[in-house]
């Protein structure tokens, strides 16, 4: 993949971040800051279905611009063929590994499995 | 090791301005016996006009001519005696002592450039990433013989890149960016600067190959946009400025 879509994809997974991140404090100022933590209070915004899928949205978001971001800081930080590819690889399976265990937990709490 | 000079006076036939004397350190290192720089200083005289380079030779001339030291023109146009001026990449030919308003005047090889001895550093990376951005106008008929044998351009097409031909390779600007501390495989301010200045040139065609080039993982996205290199040129090129606008191509923004 060229870098420019590389950035354009780093770029506008921060703002959309940024976007729902604040629709997500918004919504957690709802309610008292101990009680949004509640056991019961979390397992009910993971069963509203368009709250779970604004919360898998952001992990996605957050995981592609973090671990680009990642990718960026160790490509500068040292070079050579192997390593940038170790890095490169490494940052994508690291992501895809994120949102799995993250979709994991919204979809299984979702679906009432936990 | 502190020497004293007897040197300006000598060299200096007008007496109507008058003379003070700096500490001129100079950084030694040669890495085929050093482990690490040491500094020598000379105590130099000097009047408001004397330059860092005329400073550098006075030592060479009168205390140690082993000191190493490139330089060509003595007016800011070759871009050979690039330095590190009290912690600032600058032309010492370029730099009066007067103006330093210091009393001590450290000068060491620039950053970001292997040394070769002393004060002379190698410049093959930065001329290998001029030469990649392919600096030079692009067209299919640029050997066809016309009628007018010039690519005519308006003073507003001019003026889009006048600036950036002003480069003069002297190093300066890839000395001061941070991201050239760090990368080294990073194309660098004065390759990026130069690929503006030939895509932003109205007679050239050559801007997809050119974008194409930069547009890798050690080119244009790894500028963090500090802006060193447009603070330290000394020809008044915005490197910075110049980045912002190819990333706008890249980006859509600009056709």
């Amino acid at each position: 993949m060229r870098e420019s879509t590389i950035m354009k994809i780093h770029y506008g997974t921060a703002l959309a971040a940024i976007a729902l991140v604040a629709v997500h404090i918004l919504m957690r100022l709802t309610m008292g800051f101990a009680e949004s933590l509640e056991y019961q209070s979390v397992l009910a915004n993971y069963k509203f279905i368009p709250y779970a899928a604004m919360l898998e949205l952001i992990l996605i978001l957050l995981a592609v611009h973090g671990f680009n971001g990642l990718r960026v800081i160790l490509l500068e930080l040292k070079q050579g063929r192997i390593y940038e590819k170790s890095v490169s690889y490494g940052c994508v399976m690291a992501m895809i590994a994120l949102i799995a265990y993250g979709s994991n937990t919204i979809i299984m709490t979702n679906m009432g499995l936990i | 090791m502190a020497q004293v000079s007897h040197v300006a006076d000598e060299q200096i036939t007008s007496s109507t301005s008058p003379s003070n004397s700096i500490t001129l350190r100079i950084a030694r290192y040669n890495p085929e016996k050093d482990d690490s720089s040491k500094f020598m200083e000379f105590t130099i005289s000097y009047k408001k006009w004397t330059t860092v380079l005329e400073a550098i030779l006075d030592v060479k001339k009168y205390f140690d001519h082993s000191v190493a030291v490139r330089y060509s023109c003595r007016q800011a146009t070759c871009g050979s005696c690039g330095m590190m001026i009290n912690g600032k990449p600058r032309l010492t030919c370029f730099t009066k002592i007067s103006e330093l308003d210091s009393d001590v005047v450290t000068v060491e090889p620039m950053n970001n450039f292997p040394i070769i001895r002393d004060l002379a550093v190698k410049f093959e990376r930065l001329f290998d990433s001029h030469h990649k951005i392919k600096p030079y106008l692009i067209r299919d008929d640029s050997e066809i013989p016309s009628e007018t044998k010039e690519f005519l351009q308006s003073p507003e097409e001019v003026d889009q890149y006048l600036q950036f031909a002003n480069c003069i390779k002297c190093g300066l600007c890839n000395s001061a960016c941070p991201t050239m501390a760090t990368d080294s495989s990073f194309v660098g301010p004065q390759a990026l600067a130069q690929a503006y200045r030939y895509v932003a040139d109205s007679r050239d065609k050559g801007k997809d190959s050119r974008l194409k080039i930069i547009d890798e993982s050690h080119g244009i996205w790894r500028c963090h946009f500090a802006g060193s290199c447009s603070q330290v040129c000394p020809k008044g090129v915005d490197p910075a400025m110049g980045i912002q606008f190819l990333r706008g191509y890249l980006l859509g923004f600009r056709s």
